[in-house]
């Protein structure tokens, strides 16, 4: 019967570690096939086509010129490698300029004979039409309607996901706006967080560890939404008067609420790990005539080393990974920051922002799922140095 | 115990056939809760009837109408030409009914003394092309623009009325919120953003806006937007079709009506004006 019970036990244990293990696989696998889907998206929105005059001997346009042509940025063909004429740009819903109701027909069925005339007659013209639209034989040329490419996305600096007719994916302002502000922000968190940790397990009374432990705690459980109000409210206005900038909303601003955020993990961490830290090592260096501050810095320290930097590791992944705050006050431009006191944009920022309107299976969505896959290689990345050094810091140890 | 059962049965089968006859009005998250208080206080006066709100954005509820999931589509801005032809196509004769207006603010920062710009200008500041508020008339003090996010009805209707559907600048800054950038213009000397009228408030200050070079600066109020003269405005809808519109007449015109024009007013949007409620 014992033995019964047992094999029951061990079975679900076993899996549970499997569902548990699964389902991560899943959720893993669903956000790589999702973003991968990017790069088989068509550059021009789906079902539509960019259609010249056939005198036109352009031929291919990258994603940022067809943006430039159509913010009227670039006006001139001979610009992109045409000949000397004006572009003028044409979308559907331009056409009741250009034509009355009567030429389009009482159920529109002139429309795509009209634009297909209007193309022909104006040499410089560029129209943004549905593809099924136009008539087979229309006298027109198509610019060659190639897919999203990898370095378009991965090393492109402009981020206009819903630039119609063709949305520009670049993913390095984002990229750089996360690793910036994430590292301000241990930078600010981490001689805190030590010397709190510090202070809490080897110098502060009884008393006073019983107070604070708790107040630390509660900072862990203030909902992140609160932070961002408070940051938008009281520390973007005191940088911006304190430092005389431009603007308050910054990476600056962004770096000190995760700071704060991240400050009670990494505290409670580091603070445990320190405690555990054997009596008889301790007692072993005061009996040498170590003083207290040696024995801290010499003894403790070195040999909690791996709990402090998971406890850091663990302050790092919040501040990556953290969405509502930082979407409140870095001001969300999505430039590659150049200071600290620029706005900025991060990954989690924007996925948030942004997937709530975005098509599902559309290029915009499928970018925001890339942009998932993105942060967790981030955090893998940091996840794997982390076992790294806790891992030879033990060997070093024995 | 089986008559209790037998007359929740009734009441169950009594509510699908009510909402069977029910008016169902779908589409434009900004009309939402417009619609909601209106179709509250159509309902007190008419008891007998009944109306089904939802919301999900304007593409949302046009595609149901044309797959007859809804009587009426709310939409804030006008059809496309492209959903035009599918109407069109599928033998659909709609109606379209202007019910309110709602007009965008365009603010700065009460410290500044620029008190109005043209489209021109706006559009330059919005594109980046004008970065210093000394090339507008203002202190040498450079420009930090605020927008909303992309997911936003409002950050479109800017770009198509504004930009004239050119892109933002890169390096706009945009907020998640109309009351996060009302905070950023307050506190940011060098500030312009834009928000709905019914938002305004003292901590900002609106601008008057030209839309035609210049000639004539017009600030954002109810009146200005009712009577035509303030620019940014733009109409929201309800389409239906023609042979709906004897079972959605009443609903309708009781929006169109002085006392739905109030309510409208009241919600911070601009009421129709009268010539409109007139003519049907």
């Amino acid at each position: 019967m014992k033995k019964f019970f047992e094999a029951i036990v061990r079975g679900v244990l076993t899996c549970s570690g499997f569902v548990t293990s699964l389902v991560i696989l899943l959720i893993i696998g669903f956000l790589f096939t999702e973003g991968a889907g990017l790069f088989n998206e068509p550059m021009v929105e789906e079902g539509y086509v960019l259609a010249l005059n056939k005198e036109n001997d352009v031929s291919s346009l990258t994603a940022e010129q067809i943006k430039a042509v159509f913010d009227e940025d670039i006006v001139n063909w001979k610009e992109i490698g045409g000949r000397d004429m004006p572009i003028t740009t044409f979308r559907l819903e331009d056409v009741e300029r250009y034509f009355t109701v009567e030429e389009l027909g009482s159920e529109y069925e002139h429309v795509g004979m009209c634009i297909a005339s209007l193309i022909a007659r104006s040499p410089g013209m560029i129209a943004f039409v549905p593809q099924s639209m136009l008539p087979a034989d229309a006298e027109v040329r198509y610019i060659d309607d190639s897919t999203i490419s990898l370095s378009e996305v991965f090393a492109g600096t402009e981020w206009f996901p819903t630039a119609t007719p063709a949305p520009l994916f670049g993913i390095v302002p984002l990229l750089a706006g996360t690793l910036w502000v994430s590292l301000f922000a241990i930078l600010f968190a981490l001689p805190f967080g030590l010397s709190v940790a510090v202070y809490m397990s080897e110098v502060a009374s009884e008393r006073m560890r019983s107070v604070l432990k708790p107040v630390i705690e509660l900072l862990n459980g203030i909902p992140s939404v609160v932070y961002g109000f408070f940051g938008l409210i009281v520390i973007v206005p005191l940088l911006q008067q304190g430092f005389n900038l431009p603007v308050g909303e910054s990476g600056l601003a962004g770096s000190i609420v995760l700071a704060i955020m991240a400050l009670p993990t990494m505290i409670t961490v580091a603070e445990d790990a320190m405690r555990s830290c054997p009596r008889s090592l301790r007692e072993a260096s005061l009996a040498l005539g170590a003083t207290r501050w040696q024995t801290i810095c010499k003894v403790v320290i070195p040999s909690s080393m791996s709990g402090i930097t998971s406890g850091i590791v663990l302050g790092i992944g919040r501040a990556v990974g953290e969405t509502m705050a930082v979407l409140m006050v870095t001001g969300n431009a999505a430039i590659i920051p150049t200071s600290i006191v620029e706005p900025l944009r991060t990954i989690p920022a924007t996925i948030a922002a942004e997937l709530g309107e975005a098509p599902a299976g559309g290029a915009h969505y499928q970018a925001l799922f890339l942009l998932g896959v993105i942060l967790f290689f981030i955090t893998l990345v940091i996840n794997m140095s982390v076992e790294y050094i806790s891992s030879r810091n033990k060997y070093k140890l024995r | 115990m089986n008559r209790v059962l037998l007359s929740i049965l009734c009441g169950v089968c009594g509510a699908a056939l009510m909402s069977a006859y029910a008016q169902r009005i779908k589409g434009s998250d900004t009309l939402l809760p417009l619609t909601q208080e209106l179709s509250e206080s159509y309902l007190k006066r008419n008891p007998a009837s009944e109306i089904v709100v939802t919301g999900g954005g304007t593409g949302v509820g046009l595609a149901s109408l044309l797959e007859n999931t809804t009587d009426i589509a709310m939409a804030s801005r006008r059809v496309k030409f492209g959903e035009k032809m599918k109407f069109a196509k599928a033998g659909f004769d709609m109606i379209e009914e202007v019910v309110a207006y709602d007009a965008l603010a365009v603010v700065v920062n009460p410290e500044n003394p620029v008190n109005e710009l043209t489209r021109e200008q706006l559009e330059g500041i919005f594109r980046g092309k004008i970065t210093n508020w000394k090339e507008v008339g203002g202190e040498d003090l450079r420009i930090v623009v605020y927008s909303r996010e992309t997911s936003s009805g409002t950050y479109e209707f800017f770009k198509e009325s504004v930009l004239h559907n050119k892109n933002y600048m890169s390096g706009v800054l945009s907020m998640p919120a109309t009351g996060a950038v009302i905070q950023s213009v307050r506190q940011t000397k060098g500030a312009i953003g834009y928000i709905g009228l019914a938002y305004l408030n003292p901590y900002v200050k609106a601008l008057a806006v030209s839309y035609d070079g210049g000639r004539r600066y017009v600030l954002p109020s109810v009146k200005n937007a009712s009577d035509g003269t303030y620019p940014i405005v733009r109409p929201l809808y309800y389409y239906y079709d023609v042979e709906k519109a004897a079972m959605v007449q009443p609903f309708v015109s009781f929006i169109k009506s002085a006392d739905g024009q109030c309510m409208v007013e009241k919600q911070g949007f601009v009421p129709v004006r009268n010539e409109d409620v007139t003519i049907k």
